[in-house]
C-alpha cells in the first residue's frame, strides 16, 4: 500500500491546482486593475525625483487647492456628522411611521451620478436658477464660489456617518439609554456618556469614510466651482488643471497626496473592522 | 395603600397589551407579577418605571399622580431584564452613574459618591470587584450590579424585571433567597415580574396572577395555591408540579 | 373613574417613549435631508419641464445625447457583468482560501471607493496610454484602451469591483459548507455542488452587487474622463454631456440629461431594493 493512497480531500474542497488557479486569477486580476493605477501614482508623481514633487507642491496654486480642500472638508463633515448622529438617534431610539422611507431617502445621494449632484446646486443657485437673479441682486454667490462646493460636497457624502451609525444603534437596542433615564439621566448626559462610547468606533468609521469622499469628490465639485485657479480649485480639480495644461508630473505630484490620504484611509478602516469588529455596524465584519 | 393603579390599558399597534389593571399594594409589599409571556406584566412594570405609557387610567404612588411624573425624575428603581449595564464603564461607574448625571446642585461630593458605591457593593456582596467591566463579570454578578446601580439613587420603589431569568438554575435559588432578605432589610416597595411559579410563590408577599392583559388572581402565595380564583390560575400554579411530564417525548417513525 | 378623562385610544403616528430628543433629532433629520437633498433634487425634477414636453424630448433625442446615454448605459451593463464573474471569484477566494497577504488583498479591494476619481481617472489613463505600461504591449498587439469606449469600459470595472465584492463576501462566508457538504454526500460533484447549491443562495447578493455596480458605473465621471477621449459621437459618456451643456449655460439641456439619468437611478434603486425585499424574505 502506498502512502499516497491514504490522503484524501475533503469534501468541499477544490482541488490543489483548482484553488491555486482561482487564487492566481483573483490576485492576478486584483494587482492589475486595483493595485496597478495605485502604484503609477506613486511613480508617476516621483517622476522627477522627490525634489520634484516637492517643488511642484510647493506651487501657490496648489497650496491653495490644499487649503481649499481641507476648508471643504472642515465644513462638511462635521455638517454630516451631526446629521449622522441626529437621523441614527430618531431612527433607532424611536418607533415612528414612515421610518423605513426615510431610511431609504437618507441613501438617495449614493444613487445620483456625481456631475447631477452638482447639477442640482446649479439649477437651485446658478445664474438662470431658481434664486440665481435675487441671489445676484443681493451679491449672494454660491456657484462658482465656497459655499457652491461645500454644498455639492455635503450631498454626496450625505448618507456615510448615518448610514453606519443607524444600524449600530439599532443593533445595540434601548436598553442602556432607558437605564441611563431611569436613573435620572438628561437626554445630552444619556447620549454623550452612554451613547456615544458604544458607538464612536462606528462613528470614527463613518467619519474616516465621510472625509475621503469629502476631500477626493471631484464631479460634483467640478459642475460648480467654474475653476478659477488659485480660488475654487480644489485638490482633485487642480489634478485636473494641472492635467489637461500637460504637467503631468506636477498633477501626479498630487494626486500621490489624495492616494495617500487613500491609503492612510484603508488603513485606518481595515484596522477598525479587524480591531473593533463589535463596535461597527455588522455589515462591514468579515 | 400606597401604591393604586387603577384601570391602567395599553395597546401596541393592533393587539392590547393591558385590559385595565387594578391592583393595591401597601408600602414595603413584595410583589410578583405572575404569568405567561406575553401576559401584559413587562409592560405593567414600564408603565411604573415611566419607559412606556398607559394608554388609560391612572397610577397613585404615595399621593403622587405617578404617571405624571417623567421617567428620569421617578427615581424608580429599574433592573432590567438583561441588566442593561454600561458595557464600556466599570462596576463603579455604573454604579456612581445615578449620582453623577445629577445636576451640579444636588450632585453629592466625589469622595461621597465614592463612600456610596464602596457601601452599595459591600451590600450586594461585590466589594473588590469596582474596577472590573461587566463583560468580566458572571451572570448573577451582573445582576447584583444592576441592582447596585438601581439602589444608588435611593429609589421610592424597586422595580425588577425577570430578575433570575437570565441565569443558571443553581445561582438561580441562591440569588432568590438573598432578594428576599435585601428587600426586608430595606423594606421597599418593590415588584418583580416573573413566568416562574415556584418563584414567584416562594419570594414574594402577594402574587398577582396575570393572563392576556388582565390580573386572574392577586393573593397571598397560600391564597393562591388553596383557592384558586380562576381555572387559569389553577393550571398556571399547579403547572410546576407536573414539569416533567411536559417535556417532549422522542417519537420514533416507524418505517 | 379615571376612564372618561384620559386620552382615547386614537392611533399615533409614533408611539410615545421614554427617551427624549425625538422631535429634536427627528426635525433636524428632516430638515437637513429637505435642504441638502430632497428640495434641489426637485429643482431638478422641474427645470426640463419648463421647456415643455417637446423640447424635452428634443433635447433627449438628439443624436448626441442619444449616444452618450447609449454609451454610458452599455459600458457599465459590460463593466458590470465582468465584476459579476471576477467580482464573484475574488469574493470566492477570500473567504475561502488562504494565502499569503490575504488581509492586504482584502483591504485593497475597498481602493476604488476611497481614492479620489480624479486621481484613478488620471492614473489609468497614464497606464493604458499607447506609452502606458500596459497600453503600450496592447498597441502592438493591436489593441487600443486609451481614447476609446474599451477605456470608459475599464475605468467602470475599476470603480465597480468592490461593490460586487463586497456584497457577496459577507453572504459566501455566513452560508457555511454545511449544503456543500450535504450535496456531497448525496453523489454531487465539487462542480455540481457550486453551480446547484451555492451559485442559487449567491444570486440574490450577486444581483445585487452587480446591480450596486451598474448604477455607480452609469453616474461615474472622474475616473471615466481622462481616459475615455471625449470624442462626441464615440466616446462621451452622458455625465459629460451635463458638464458641457453647463458650460455653455444650456441649463435645460442640462437639467433634461439629468433628469433622465436621476429618474433610470432611481428605477434602479427601487429595483435593488426589491432584491434586497426578496434576499430577506429567503432568509
Amino acid at each position: 500500500m502506498s502512502v499516497a493512497a491514504l490522503v484524501y480531500r475533503n469534501p468541499t474542497q477544490e482541488s490543489r491546482a483548482t484553488r491555486l488557479a482561482l487564487t492566481v486569477l483573483a490576485i492576478g486580476f486584483v494587482a492589475l486593475f486595483l493595485l496597478l493605477p495605485l502604484v503609477s501614482v506613486f511613480a508617476n508623481g516621483l517622476a522627477n525625483g522627490i525634489s520634484g514633487a516637492r517643488a511642484a507642491l510647493s506651487n501657490s496654486d496648489t497650496l491653495s487647492s490644499v487649503r481649499l480642500t481641507l476648508i471643504v472638508a472642515a465644513i462638511a463633515v462635521p455638517c454630516n456628522v451631526a446629521f449622522g448622529i441626529a437621523a441614527a438617534w430618531a431612527i433607532a431610539k424611536f418607533d415612528f411611521r414612515g421610518k423605513s422611507i426615510l431610511s431609504t431617502l437618507i441613501d438617495i445621494p449614493f444613487s445620483v451620478s456625481p456631475v447631477v449632484s452638482g447639477l442640482v446646486y446649479v439649477l437651485m443657485f446658478g445664474l438662470q436658477g431658481w434664486l440665481g437673479p435675487w441671489l445676484r441682486d443681493h451679491d449672494i454667490r454660491i456657484i462658482f464660489a465656497l459655499p457652491g462646493i461645500v454644498l455639492a460636497t455635503m450631498f454626496v457624502t450625505f448618507p456615510f456617518v448615518a448610514r453606519e451609525l443607524v444600524p449600530l444603534m439599532i443593533d445595540q437596542g434601548r436598553d442602556e439609554e432607558e437605564a441611563a433615564v431611569s436613573l435620572g439621566a438628561s437626554g445630552f448626559k444619556t447620549f454623550l456618556f452612554v451613547t456615544l462610547p458604544n458607538v464612536k468606533w462606528g462613528l470614527l468609521y463613518g467619519v474616516l469614510l465621510c472625509n475621503a469622499r469629502a476631500m477626493g469628490e471631484f464631479g460634483a465639485v467640478s459642475v460648480v466651482s467654474g475653476h478659477i485657479r488659485g480660488l475654487t480649485n480644489t485638490m482633485p480639480l487642480h489634478i485636473e488643471v494641472l492635467y489637461n495644461d500637460y504637467s503631468y508630473a506636477a498633477a501626479f505630484a498630487v494626486a500621490s497626496l489624495l492616494a495617500m490620504l487613500a491609503l492612510v484611509t484603508l488603513v485606518l478602516k481595515s484596522f477598525l473592522e479587524w480591531r473593533f469588529a463589535d463596535e461597527i455596524a455588522a455589515t462591514h465584519r468579515h | 395603600m400606597s401604591l393604586m393603579i387603577d384601570c391602567v390599558a395599553k395597546k401596541f399597534e393592533r393587539y392590547p397589551a393591558l385590559r385595565g389593571i387594578s391592583l393595591e399594594v401597601s408600602k414595603g409589599a413584595f410583589l410578583a407579577l405572575l404569568g405567561p409571556s406575553g401576559s401584559g406584566k413587562t409592560t405593567l412594570l414600564r408603565i411604573l418605571g415611566g419607559l412606556e405609557f398607559a394608554d388609560l387610567g391612572q397610577i397613585t404612588f404615595e399621593n403622587q399622580n405617578w404617571l405624571s411624573i417623567p421617567a428620569r425624575e421617578r427615581r424608580a428603581g429599574f433592573v432590567f431584564q438583561h441588566y442593561a449595564l454600561f458595557r464600556h464603564m466599570t462596576v463603579a461607574r455604573n454604579v456612581a452613574f445615578g449620582l453623577e448625571v445629577r445636576s451640579r446642585r444636588t450632585r453629592p461630593s466625589r469622595a461621597e459618591i465614592r463612600r456610596r458605591v464602596d457601601e452599595l457593593l459591600a451590600l450586594v456582596q461585590l466589594e473588590g470587584y469596582g474596577d472590573r467591566y461587566p463583560s468580566r463579570l458572571s451572570g448573577g454578578q451582573r445582576q447584583r450590579v444592576a441592582l447596585a446601580r438601581a439602589l444608588a439613587i435611593e429609589p421610592r420603589m424597586l422595580l425588577l424585571d425577570e430578575p433570575f431569568g437570565a441565569l443558571d438554575a443553581k445561582v438561580r435559588k441562591e440569588l432568590r433567597g438573598w432578594l428576599r432578605t435585601l428587600h426586608d432589610r430595606l423594606g421597599l416597595t418593590s415588584i418583580f415580574v416573573t413566568h416562574d411559579q415556584e418563584e414567584a410563590l416562594e419570594t414574594a408577599d402577594l402574587v398577582a396572577v396575570m393572563n392576556e392583559g388582565k390580573v386572574e388572581q392577586i393573593g397571598r402565595p397560600d391564597e393562591l395555591r388553596h383557592a384558586p380564583a380562576t381555572p387559569f390560575v389553577a393550571e398556571f400554579i399547579n403547572s410546576g408540579k407536573s414539569q416533567t411530564a411536559d417535556r417532549p417525548r422522542l417519537s420514533v417513525v416507524n418505517l | 373613574m379615571s376612564v372618561a378623562t384620559a386620552p382615547a385610544l386614537t392611533v399615533r403616528w409614533h408611539n410615545k417613549s421614554a427617551l427624549p430628543g425625538f422631535g429634536l433629532t427627528l426635525g433636524f433629520t428632516l430638515f437637513y435631508l429637505s435642504a441638502i437633498v430632497l428640495v434641489p433634487l426637485t429643482a431638478l425634477l422641474i427645470r426640463p419641464w419648463s421647456l415643455g414636453f417637446q423640447s424635452f424630448l428634443a433635447e433627449i433625442a438628439a443624436p448626441r445625447v442619444v449616444h452618450a446615454l447609449d454609451l454610458s448605459f452599455s459600458a457599465s451593463a459590460i463593466a458590470a457583468a465582468i465584476n459579476s464573474v471576477m467580482g464573484l471569484l475574488v469574493a470566492w477566494v477570500l473567504v475561502r482560501y488562504r494565502f499569503p497577504l490575504h488581509r492586504l488583498v482584502d483591504a485593497i479591494i475597498d481602493l476604488p471607493f476611497a481614492l479620489p476619481t480624479a486621481v484613478a481617472g488620471i492614473a489609468l489613463s497614464a497606464l493604458y496610454a499607447q506609452t502606458g505600461w500596459i497600453g503600450a504591449p496592447l498597441a502592438r498587439a493591436g489593441l487600443k484602451v486609451a481614447y476609446t469606449p474599451l477605456g470608459v469600459v475599464v475605468a467602470l470595472v475599476f470603480i465597480g469591483l468592490p461593490f460586487v465584492v463586497r456584497t457577496i463576501q459577507p453572504v459566501l462566508a455566513d452560508a457555511g459548507r454545511e449544503p456543500e457538504e450535504a450535496a456531497a454526500t448525496l453523489g454531487a460533484t465539487r462542480w455540481q455542488a457550486f453551480h446547484r447549491v451555492v451559485l442559487p443562495a449567491l444570486a440574490p447578493a450577486l444581483i445585487t452587487g452587480t446591480g450596486l455596480a451598474f448604477a455607480r458605473a452609469v453616474g461615474e465621471y472622474g475616473s471615466v474622463i481622462f481616459i475615455a477621449g471625449n470624442l462626441p459621437m464615440r466616446s462621451e459618456i452622458a455625465p459629460l454631456l451635463i458638464v458641457i451643456k453647463l458650460e455653455e449655460y444650456d441649463y435645460a439641456g442640462a437639467a433634461a440629461i439629468g433628469g433622465v439619468m436621476l429618474g433610470l437611478s432611481f428605477l434602479m434603486l427601487f429595483a435593488l431594493n426589491g432584491v434586497q425585499a426578496w434576499m430577506a424574505a429567503r432568509k
